[in-house]
């Protein structure tokens, strides 16, 4: 009875270590957000900004190229996940419930290029934009990253294990194979459809090493490279922390909301990979 | 099966379906493929389309100097190449045994809260690299939080992002071991070079990274955790086993395919490190943060060596395809 009562109380306090440590950072950089310059200087560790400013924040807004960013980084998401959802949920469908020929062969490349790490693609994409015109453009920005082969694995392995049967009443009643797909099999695949969304979401909000090698032109920088730029690049002389800190949080909002929401499907994804082995 | 008839118009639809995706695919990432291998064998500097017959065609040269041909090409490379296995060796093992440590704990059925753990763990995963980078360079920053912390306890930390000098190096010096086999060496670097061990530098961004990958590890951790077969513990228990006998023979055992995944999971993503290095270092200092990944970005869009940066992206490709089939090889074996 001590003992577990001991080993409790050691959980529980690991436990509020690790916490700590996962969290912490988040409302250092909360906190650092809100204050003056050299208040962060001097007392970096703080949670409590004295006194609280938003200068910071003003100064994001209007003297870095932040609402461009953030319009491009909304626009680059919104399309990208449409069209990640949508054509990953179409060739899931045929590559798990259409006979076609070459089917087979189809499946086996996706899986190969599953396996094709992004970074390794960073100076061939630049190829292939440069060379079809699209390279500092939206469309360079955007189309490459329309269809992922890991969203239409997720969505065929979900189509495989929806029974047969639904499709053959529909399919007696004469129902071709768009209007199967659209009204029969795409509403039945509602959950997958949520982790497909949250999949794109969270990556295209996130995607970085792409929009290195897609666009050069500020006006067409999404946040992370904004940020990236305000850190680094040109801009990054001087300290200014309070303003990379407060960008780098307002980058961070919207994912954040997100996984509060749809917390349980996060980790139900992560937790897939684990069972696919 | 598949008769004409009531499933006949299925050919058609069935690559309309996947046209989209499959141009898009094919267009951005099968023949980006094929057009970089062409161009790892010139010497195309950008200018111009690298297919007409003005760009000069290097042959495997680009390759040769990458591993066998003296200068700055190999040693740069030969550098990155032992930085990112400091870094592979370092952050695989540690996130691998904290992920497994928080979920071992967070599994607990006794303890409450669990949820908010599990996603205070998991939420730095799922956060941008480049705005968690961001942090992190604060954090580390020369008087940043984390010397904060360290002159609690009397401590005065190192000026993370300027400090080229390896631990292993540094660890030696305190044993009052100076530099040897210095004079010998392969590919470019003496012994005592690839000896080096991560920078004090690289040692920021492992935490980092480490900090941000333990999460999603645990959550695959947790999940295979929930499917041990509770008699197998009691068993155990009743047997008379400890808590840590019960770890190691029943319960590790069990998470044996998990294990396996994570490592090999781990190995494929850090030698793709390069959000961090491009955000917070940019190679430096002293190139001791210099990785393959960065340094074909840096060679192909600040040198203008498009085919020496292709070059170095297949040799990476190499490396991260092996360690995939390795991945999938040992899997199948598992399953069968």
């Amino acid at each position: 009875m001590i003992r577990t009562l001991a080993s409790r109380f050691l959980g529980y306090a690991i436990l509020i270590f690790f916490a700590l440590v996962f969290l912490y950072p988040f409302v250092i950089q909360i906190a650092n957000s809100f204050k003056t310059e050299s208040n962060a200087a001097d007392n970096p560790l703080s949670p409590i900004p004295s006194p609280v400013v938003t200068d910071s924040l003003v100064r994001i807004f209007e003297g870095t190229g932040f609402p461009t960013w953030l319009g491009n980084s909304v626009l680059v998401t919104v399309v990208v996940t449409i069209g990640r959802v949508l054509f990953a949920s179409m060739a899931g469908y045929a590559l798990s419930r259409l006979r076609f020929p070459g089917r087979k062969a189809l499946f086996a490349g996706l899986l190969a290029l599953m396996a094709v790490p992004p970074v390794v693609l960073l100076i061939p994409k630049f190829l292939v934009l440069n060379q079809l015109g699209m390279y500092n453009s939206y469309s360079g920005l955007i189309v490459p990253l329309l269809a992922d082969a890991t969203g239409i694995f997720v969505m065929k392995q979900f189509f495989d294990s929806v029974p047969v049967s639904v499709e053959e009443a529909a399919r007696i009643d004469g129902a071709g194979s768009f209007r199967m797909f659209w009204s029969v099999v795409l509403p039945m695949a509602k959950p997958a459809l949520i982790t497909l969304t949250i999949l794109s979401f969270t990556g295209s909000w996130n995607e970085f090493p792409h929009t290195l090698v897609s666009v050069q032109d500020p006006g067409l920088f999404t946040l992370p490279r904004g940020l990236a730029d305000l850190v680094s690049g040109s801009l990054g002389a001087g300290t200014q922390y309070p303003l990379k800190l407060g960008a780098a949080l307002l980058a961070t909002i919207p994912v954040a909301i997100i996984f509060v929401i749809f917390q349980r499907y996060f980790v139900r994804d992560a937790a897939a990979g684990a069972d696919k082995g | 099966m598949a008769t004409k008839g009531i499933r006949g118009n299925e050919r058609p639809a069935g690559w309309l379906f996947v046209a989209p995706a499959l141009i898009i695919l094919g267009l951005f990432m099968l023949l980006p493929i094929l057009m970089a291998l062409w161009v790892s064998l010139t010497r195309w500097n950008g200018q111009g389309s690298p297919f007409t017959g003005d760009v000069p065609f290097a042959g495997l040269g680009n390759y040769t100097r990458l591993f066998t041909d003296e200068g700055l090409a190999r040693q740069d490379f030969m550098t990155s190449i032992r930085n990112n296995a400091y870094y592979v060796f370092l952050v695989v093992p540690i996130q691998t045994v904290l992920a497994l440590g928080l979920a071992l704990i967070v599994n607990n059925r006794l303890l409450k809260g669990k949820g908010f753990f599990r996603t205070a763990f998991y939420f730095p995963s799922v956060t941008s690299s480049v705005a968690i980078s961001v942090v992190f360079l604060f954090m580390f920053a020369n008087g940043g939080a984390i010397n904060a912390i360290l002159s609690v306890f009397g401590l005065r930390g190192p000026q993370w992002f300027s400090d080229p000098r390896g631990l292993v190096h540094l660890l030696l010096e305190s044993l009052g071991i100076s530099p040897f086999l210095t004079e010998s060496g392969v590919f470019g670097l003496t012994w005592w070079d690839w000896l080096s061990g991560p920078s004090v530098a690289m040692c920021a961004i492992i935490s980092l990274v480490v900090w941000t990958t333990s999460g999603t590890f645990m959550v695959m951790f947790l999940a295979a955790l929930q499917n041990v077969p509770v008699q197998l513990e009691e068993a155990g228990r009743i047997d008379g086993a400890n808590r840590w006998q019960l770890l190691r023979h029943v319960i590790l055992p069990q998470l044996r395919p998990t294990t396996f995944l994570v490592v090999t999971l781990g190995l494929i993503g850090t030698w793709q490190v390069f959000d961090q290095i491009y955000v917070m270092s940019q190679g430096n200092p002293a190139k001791t943060t210099l990785t393959p990944a960065f340094l074909s970005y840096r060679t192909a869009f600040r040198d203008f060596d498009y085919g020496s940066g292709a070059a170095i992206s297949f040799v990476l490709f190499l490396i991260i395809v092996l360690l995939t089939l390795l991945q999938r090889r040992l899997t199948r074996e598992r399953d069968s």
